[in-house]
Parts: structure tokens; C-alpha cells; sequence
């Protein structure tokens, strides 16, 4: 339905048109778009006779829908089914359309309007809908033929065009605009790339946890998805051949769409001499700094906002529509929910689901099997924000709750699970609510297990939750039903339920213990914390200071080589590599293997102390030297001064293998049966740079008078004649404890085939914050004896596991940052220098 | 002419779920957070506690704790949560168009 300017203004005018001697006032729109033409259709609606109306549109089409724009990419709608207003309805309205012909220029004083085909028109008011634009990132290459953008029919034709030759497609943009195209791209049969900058996609409507449920179901229907992906330029020679990315890797394309964002089209407004901020400024009733002149939509800056949403157009020509016609309807401002299908995907946004207001807090509801996660934010009882994936069907309800503000305390148990559930009335009490559930009602998803068969296995003398999964089944996959279930046992038993199980949780993020989650991790080879909050019902976004370390490290142990450590989920040692002391600054311990050194390493250490006036200096129990107060900012360059010297991180700061002490042995004792300080060495140079459920020490001593102290040790070696006693399990601190015997070796290479043996058991199989000590008490000698001494095949695969892992563990990870890496971490951010007195007074 | 906000940078210059500091001449360091939701925050950079520095710890949802004794200190209004009391400064932080702007102003006095 493409056609050229019709009606009244068919004939280009040379001189200002005086409309044919109407007498009406003449409102002239400038776009042709949802905002213009929907500003009209409200006018129309209040007073259809009182404007003669002129609509200019830059594109050579009626009035259409451009949300629906993706599924005629998609091949799902065809451009006829989205128009909105046909040419008839123009007629009808006696509104003239003049399209494919932009408007250039504004003369405020003459009134007059001036489009690209030297059409100068009369207004006697004025009405700018000019929209956005979409941004195009300034990288070379931007221009090659085959980039295009996301915005109108033409891109949408352009990309049907390219998408019937096949191959690849990369989007730029992993927002609402960029995944819709990728979606279509992807259905047309190309292979698409979708490229988007910060870490979460459609991160201004989605968190973390939706954002990667998101991406993983996209990435199962075949599209590539890169986060933080850094485009430096788009290459090709004449077209587009593919995108690079600042981190070095090309991707091969033959169309590129730019979807990264769009910004209010203010070029013409501007030029006029309108007032405009980040969009054209309006007052409440969509008045511009020139009364004459109105406008609505993406163009607007509205009281500091501008808007990308549909809604607050809507709001926006109505209040335009009232005060056109003397009515007063002020515009206050839209708060934004968006319900979208995402590539088919339901997802739902509303308010500020990033609770920026402080005090709020969150209820969050996620069902692993169904694909669901939901996040209600609220402050003083009422709905400030929700994210909704998955399941989008209570978006609206929630909305509603949230715009009116009213409060939901009493609500609140059941307000996650959704209107039907929270307004069926008698559900303030939870108990009651299960109580008054149907025989037939489903409790576990995983297993199909319903109420009746639960409360059947309580009368069956299941009484407790763990003999409830071990008999029905219910609570025994995800977990996600074990509160429905320990309420069913209430509900059931009375006051014979002994009450909730004794298993201790990670933390109250989560209703599972330690060794639960990493069962879990393991059995269904979960990559990253997101993946490991979604699939277990984590219940806060993201996590606390408890969890997220252990996750990172159970996910780091299991996936070795594989697993991208997550600096922002350490603890800050082991973020800044040295040791936080209370006045802020941090103490560096370089290694020296087994306690030994030599005068460059101490010189380099002398030549720190002095250049950096560390305060102190002073060797620590582990046989180390501890440089005192210095600053995070200094720490690249004191590494980079002790990594000259030959020295490496002795990660005096870790959750990791600490040091290796020792004791002169064999070489100049009298007394002294082995090499003491030469196996220490190899055990420190076999072990360093490993992370571990908590720190862990290892000595070697020479002789049973014990020197190095190695009966209190994690790992400690006593060395005799006939061989090696390996002793395992002490530490000093609060709780003193000695060691245990593990066995006695004859060679030095069975000590150390042992030690990585014990080493990657209690890597694997310990509770992250737990020494070996806590660790030994509870599984027991017997356990370990039977793990690593009677069984030799388990023994091997346990050191093998650990060389394996200690492949990709024995970097210094101070050299990466004495050059420069992770600057982020050390380097301040901004300096600020006040100006003098006047200017703070 | 100095406006009335400050610009200290890009957004992504701050780690998400993390901190940067600003320093600020003849007074105290301000830490200026990113949180998981790409909200931003800035407190003075000290816990109300014993002053450890709290951008140096770790941040989950809206609130981060400080890295010497674990007091949880909330981002948006600087007071310590659960049983502990006491209370950081906050200083004015927007996002313009992915830079970080803090009030110029509320530096000055948070920071004095």
C-alpha cells in the first residue's frame, strides 16, 4: 500500500497554502508514525471538526503499527496487517497525507513549515511526532553496504532481501529491538550472531537471572549469544564481511543490524530553536518552549524522562487531546511495565525492578522445570517493581497493585504466587492455604506427586521430610516444593512433627546445604552462578556475601579450565591478591618456596619496604616475609618490582594453599634423616596456586623432633629413616588439633602422589569454609584411610584430577595485573580537586 | 561555570556488582557502586563500624558488605542492617546516557 502524497496537498504548493479558504485553525503533525497519527485519532475522538489536519511523513506509507514490525520480519504478519489507518481513514477525516516528504525546516515567526520538496504550509499549530532514531555506534565500518538498522518497512525489507541469500547475520544490540531481529533473522534461516555490550541481555528490562534464562533459550534454538561483547569495527572490503571485537575475535557476517538503541529525533526541533534537553522539552499538556508548537512521543523529554515505551504515548496524546480542546488533563508521567514476547518468550517488566529507592525488599519465586522466574520488589509493604520470565499471565495484576500503591501486607505470603492463589480467599495463613488444597492437587512438579499421595506417605509413618522423599518422591529432585511439603507434615501430623530438618543451609538465600548444592552442580553440570541460583530456587537475585563465594568455588572446582572465575563473587583478598589490614591498606607476602630465599629476593623486598615506606616488615609463621600498608593503588607496582626479582604471588590471602614450611633436614641437621626442604619445595611447587574449600598449610620436618611443626597442619610431612609419615588434619587457631596418621610411605614420590590425592579430596568434598580439621571430625579417619590409602585406583584418579585442575591454576596472578590487567580493581576511578573557597561556599 | 554534577566516568568502568573509588583532595574517599541491576550508588567510603573500606566488599542486591567484620551496609541510605546501627553518608549519583555523575555538592559535604 505505498503511495505518494494524496487529498488537498497533492500538487506541490510554491507558496504558503492558505487551505482552500477553510476557516479552521490548521494543526500540521510532523511523523506520520504511532504518536502522530494516535494524537489525531484522540482529537478526532474529542472534537472531529475543529482542526483542519496536514500529516507529513518521512516514509512512503500509511499510518503503522511499528511494534509489529518484528513479526512481519518474522514472515508471521504482512505489512498489510499492521497498517493501523488505511488511506480511507484519511479520506474519511478529511486529513491530507503528504508522505515521502520529510519536513526540513520550522520558520516560527512566519509560521510556516518547509518539507523536502519545497512544500511551504501555514500552520496555526504546530504538533512535532518525529520519533527516535536509531543509534548508530560510531566503530569504522559503520557505513559498509549490508549494516542497516532496525527502525522501519525499508530495514525490515532489506533484511528479507539479505536474509534470502543465507548465511551469516550479526546483531549489534541484545535489547528488546536487537532480539526481535535476531528471532527473525534466525526463523529466515540465517545463522545469527547477537553481540550486546553489558553482561545481562535487555538489561534495562530484565535482571540478571531473567537475562539468562533469556539467553540460554535462545541459545537453544541455535542463535550465538556474546555478552560483554566489545565491537571495535565492522571489516569487508566494498560490503560487509564480518564484525571484529576489541577483545580480538572476528565474527563473519553478511548483514550486520545496529540495534543498540534509538534516541529522540530532536534535529528539527532543535534547529528551530525549541527548548531541548536529551528530547524535546514539554510541559504536562505537551507544549514545547514555543506555545504554538506540541509534542508527543519518543521525541519528548517530559519532566526529566524521555520514553521508548508504547504506553506513555498513549498518556501522552491524550493529555495533548485534552488540552487541545480546552479540556485540562495533565500529563504526569507514565510508569512503564513492558509485557513483551520476546522471540516468542513471554517476559514481563514494570516500575522499578531494581528497587533503587532503598528499603526495598524482594520476593522471589523461580520453578526450574517450567522455565519460571518471578521477582517482586516492595517497599513498606507495596509493589514497587516486578520481573516476571516465563510466565507473564499475573503481569498485569501485579500493575495493577503497583500503580495504585496500595498496600499487600496482608497478601504477602501468596502474593508470588499470583492472584488466583492470594485472592482465594482464607490464604493469610499458609498452613491453611495448603490445608484447604484439593487430594488431587499437584505439591512436586519433578515427579508428578500429588497432595493425596503425600499426606498417604505420612500415613504410611513417612514422618519426616527425608522419609517423604525417600517413599512418594515429592521434594526429592529440585527442592523447590520441600516448604509445601514440611507443611503438609504439620498440617498432617500435629504435634508429632518433629519439625523442619536439622540440614544446615548455604545460607538464607537457599533451602539447600552445602553438599546438596554441590551434588546438584555436578549432576547436572551447571556453569555459572546464575545457572546454579535459577535451577536451585535461589531466593534473592542475586545471591549475599555467604553464597556467592561458595558457589564460585564449588563451580570453579567441578569445571576446571572451563569456569571464568567471577572476581566480583571473591572476597576482597583474594580479589586484590594481599591482605586487607584494618586501616585499609594491605600486606603482601611474596612466595619463597619452602621457606628458602636469596639475596635478590631480598633485596627486592628491602628495595619495596623502602620505595613504597612500607611501615613494617616482618616474617610470619609460616617462614614468609609480610610487607605492611600498602595501598590498593600501589599494588601493581610492587608486584611488578617483586615479579622482576623472580617472585610470585604467595597467596598468603587465599582460600588456596598457603606455605609450605619446613625444616632444614637431611643437608645440614645432625640430626635430620631426609630432605626436608627439598621435598617441601616440590610439594609447594606442586600445589601453589590451587583454590580450596579454605586455606591450607603444609610442613615437612626432618625428623620426629619436629621442627616445622607439621603435627599441626593440614598436610604435614614427618620424615624417619625407613620413609614418610603423612599426617593430615591439624590447624592452631581457636581450636587446637593435632594431626591424624593418614599412612607412612617409603619414597618421596608416593608423599606427594598422597598429598595431591588428599588435597583434591577435600577440594571436591568439603564445605567451602571448612578447614581440614572440622572436615576430618565429620567424615571421619576411616573414610579418608579407605579413599586414599586402601584404594590406589581412586588414589590416582583423585591426583590426576588435581594435576589436571592445577594446569589452569598455577598463574601468578599478580603479573597479570603489574601489567596493568584489571585496572578496574586497583586504579581510583576519578580525582576530585574542589575548587577554591568561593566556588564551595 | 561548574554544573551542579560531576562527571567521573562510564558506567562500565565500574565493575557490575562491584565498586570504584573516587578520591576527593582534603577529604574522604568515595566509593561509587554498581549493582547487579546496574543501579548506582555512592557512600562515603568508610563503614560506620570501624571504618573498613566498603569498596572493597561485597555487593548483593541493593546492599554490600564491608570486607573487615561483615556489617551489611545498604546502599541506598548507608545504614547498617539486622542489629547493627550506625550510618555512612550518601552522596547523590545519577546515569546520564551511560556516564556516572555525582553531586558535586553532596561530595563536598559527605566528604569534609
Amino acid at each position: 500500500m505505498d503511495f505518494q502524497g494524496f487529498g488537498a496537498g497533492e500538487a506541490p504548493a510554491e507558496t504558503p497554502d492558505a487551505g482552500g479558504g477553510d476557516p479552521r485553525e490548521h494543526l500540521i503533525v510532523i511523523g506520520n508514525g504511532m504518536a502522530g497519527c494516535r494524537a489525531i485519532e484522540e482529537l478526532l475522538a474529542r472534537d472531529a471538526g475543529r482542526y483542519r489536519v496536514t500529516i507529513f511523513g518521512a516514509e512512503p506509507h500509511v499510518n503503522y503499527n511499528r511494534i509489529m514490525l518484528s513479526p512481519v520480519l518474522a514472515g508471521e504478519k504482512s505489512f498489510d496487517d499492521i497498517v493501523i489507518n488505511s488511506a480511507d481513514w484519511y479520506r474519511e477525516n478529511n486529513i491530507t497525507l503528504i508522505s515521502s516528504d520529510p519536513v526540513l525546516a520550522i520558520d516560527r515567526d512566519a509560521k510556516t513549515v518547509v518539507s523536502k520538496s519545497g512544500r511551504v504550509l501555514n500552520y496555526d499549530r504546530l504538533l512535532i511526532a518525529t520519533g527516535s532514531d536509531p543509534f548508530i555506534i560510531p566503530v569504522p565500518g559503520k557505513d559498509l553496504p549490508g549494516v542497516i538498522t532496525f527502525r522501519d518497512m525499508h530495514d525490515v525489507d532489506m533484511m528479507v532481501a539479505a536474509a534470502a541469500k543465507g548465511g551469516d547475520a550479526v546483531v549489534i544490540g541484545g535489547g528488546l529491538l536487537g532480539l526481535e531481529a535476531a528471532h527473525g533473522l534466525s526463523l529466515r534461516g540465517m545463522k545469527v550472531t547477537v553481540l550486546h555490550l553489558p553482561g545481562t541481555l535487555m538489561e534495562r528490562q530484565l535482571d540478571e537471572a531473567a537475562g539468562w534464562m533469556l539467553k540460554t533459550a535462545l541459545e537453544a534454538r541455535g542463535q550465538t549469544v556474546l555478552t560483554q561483547a566489545d565491537t571495535a569495527e565492522i571489516f569487508g572490503e566494498g560490503k560487509v564481511e564480518g564484525v571484529r571485537l576489541k577483545d580480538g575475535r572476528d565474527i563473519p557476517a553478511s548483514l550486520v543490524v545496529m540495534a543498540v538503541g534509538i534516541r529522540p529525533c530532536v534535529g528539527l526541533a532543535r534547529a528551530t530553536g525549541l527548548e531541548v534537553g536529551r528530547g524535546i522539552k514539554v510541559d504536562d499538556h505537551m507544549v514545547t518552549s514555543d506555545p504554538a508548537i506540541f509534542a508527543v512521543g519518543e521525541c519528548v523529554e517530559h519532566d526529566g524522562h524521555v520514553y521508548g515505551l508504547v504506553a506513555p504515548l498513549w498518556d501522552m496524546c491524550r493529555s495533548f487531546a485534552d488540552g487541545l480542546t480546552g479540556k485540562a488533563n495533565p500529563y504526569r508521567g507514565t510508569v512503564s511495565s513492558t509485557k513483551l514476547k520476546v522471540a516468542g518468550l513471554d517476559v514481563f517488566s514494570a516500575g522499578d525492578f531494581s528497587g533503587g529507592g532503598g528499603g526495598c525488599e524482594d520476593i522471589v519465586l523461580r520453578d526450574a522445570s517450567r522455565g519460571i522466574y518471578k521477582r517482586l520488589i516492595l517497599q513498606d509493604d507495596r509493589i514497587v517493581g516486578a520481573v516476571l520470565y516465563g510466565d507473564t499471565a499475573d503481569g498485569n495484576w501485579y500493575f495493577d497493585l503497583l500503580k495504585k500503591g496500595e498496600t499487600v501486607a496482608d497478601i504477602r505470603e501468596s502474593l508470588i504466587f499470583g492472584q488466583a492463589y492470594a485472592s482465594g480467599g482464607g490464604q493469610a495463613d499458609p498452613k491453611a492455604a495448603v490445608a484447604a488444597l484439593s487430594d488431587d492437587a499437584e505439591i512436586c512438579g519433578c515427579n508428578g506427586v500429588s497432595k493425596g499421595q503425600v499426606v498417604a506417605s505420612i500415613g504410611a509413618g513417612a514422618c519426616t521430610l527425608d522419609a517423604i522423599r525417600a517413599t512418594c518422591k515429592a521434594s526429592a529432585s529440585c527442592g523447590s516444593c520441600t516448604g509445601l511439603v514440611e507443611t503438609l507434615l504439620a498440617v498432617t501430623l500435629g504435634d508429632e512433627y518433629a519439625g523442619e530438618r536439622t540440614v544446615k543451609t548455604v545460607c538464607k538465600c537457599t533451602s539447600f546445604g552445602h553438599d546438596d548444592v554441590r551434588r546438584e552442580i555436578v549432576a547436572q553440570t551447571m556453569r555459572s552462578i546464575p545457572e546454579v541460583m535459577q535451577k536451585l530456587h535461589w531466593s534473592t537475585p542475586d545471591g549475599c556475601a555467604s553464597c556467592r563465594p561458595a558457589l564460585n568455588y564449588y563451580l570453579l572446582c567441578a569445571l576446571p579450565g572451563e569456569y571464568v572465575d567471577d572476581q566480583q563473587s571473591r572476597f576482597v583478598n583474594e580479589r586484590l591478591h594481599a591482605n586487607i589490614q584494618k586501616d585499609g591498606t594491605y600486606s603482601v607476602v611474596p612466595r619463597m618456596w619452602g621457606g628458602l630465599t636469596n639475596p635478590r629476593e631480598l633485596r627486592a623486598i628491602a628495595d619495596v619496604v623502602e620505595k613504597f615506606n612500607a611501615p613494617m616488615v616482618k616474617v610470619t609463621g609460616g617462614q614468609r616475609l609480610d610487607i605492611f600498608g600498602i595501598k590498593k593503588e600501589d599494588l601493581p607496582a610492587v608486584w611488578a618490582d617483586l615479579n622482576a626479582a623472580g617472585m610470585v604471588s604467595g597467596h598468603a590471602y587465599g582460600k588456596s594453599l598457603r606455605t609450605v614450611k619446613t625444616c632444614v633436614g637431611s643437608d645440614w641437621c645432625r640430626f635430620g634423616t631426609q630432605d626436608s626442604t627439598g621435598l617441601g619445595v616440590k610439594l609447594e611447587r606442586m600445589s601453589w596456586g590451587s583454590w580450596m574449600p579454605h586455606k591450607f598449610k603444609i610442613a615437612v620436618s626432618g625428623c620426629p623432633r619436629n621442627c616445622a611443626e607439621a603435627t599441626i597442619k593440614d598436610f604435614g610431612v614427618i620424615c624417619v629413616d625407613s620413609g614418610y609419615e603423612l599426617m593430615v588434619g591439624g590447624n592452631g587457631g581457636i581450636h587446637l588439633r593435632g594431626t591424624d596418621l593418614l599412612c607412612k610411605v617409603t619414597t618421596e614420590q608416593e608423599a606427594m602422589d598422597y598429598c595431591a590425592a588428599f588435597i583434591q579430596l577435600f577440594r571436591e568434598e568439603a564445605r567451602y569454609l571448612e578447614r581440614t580439621a572440622p572436615w576430618i571430625e565429620r567424615v571421619g579417619m576411616d573414610y579418608l584411610k579407605a579413599r586414599i590409602v586402601e584404594d590406589e585406583v581412586g588414589r590416582e584418579a583423585l591426583r590426576s584430577r588435581f594435576l589436571y585442575s592445577q594446569s589452569f591454576s598455577q598463574d601468578d596472578p599478580w603479573a597479570a595485573r603489574a601489567q596493568g590487567g584489571e585496572r578496574e580493581q586497583h586504579a581510583h576511578m576519578a580525582q576530585f580537586k574542589p575548587l577554591p573557597v568561593e566556588e564551595m561556599a | 561555570m561548574i554544573g551542579e554534577w560531576l562527571d567521573i566516568g562510564w558506567l562500565n568502568e565500574i565493575p557490575v556488582r562491584g565498586s570504584r573509588t573516587v578520591t576527593v583532595e582534603g577529604g574522604e574517599e568515595i566509593a561509587v557502586f554498581r549493582t547487579g541491576d546496574d543501579q548506582v550508588f555512592a557512600l562515603v567510603n568508610r563503614c560506620p563500624h570501624k571504618g573498613g573500606p566498603l569498596s572493597q566488599g561485597i555487593v548483593h542486591s541493593h546492599s554490600v558488605v564491608c570486607p573487615l567484620h561483615n556489617w551489611t551496609i545498604a546502599l541506598a541510605t548507608g545504614e547498617a542492617q539486622g542489629e547493627d546501627k550506625g550510618c555512612t553518608p550518601t552522596i547523590p549519583v545519577k546515569v546520564n546516557g551511560g556516564r556516572v555523575l555525582i553531586c558535586r555538592a553532596g561530595t563536598l559535604k559527605a566528604a569534609a
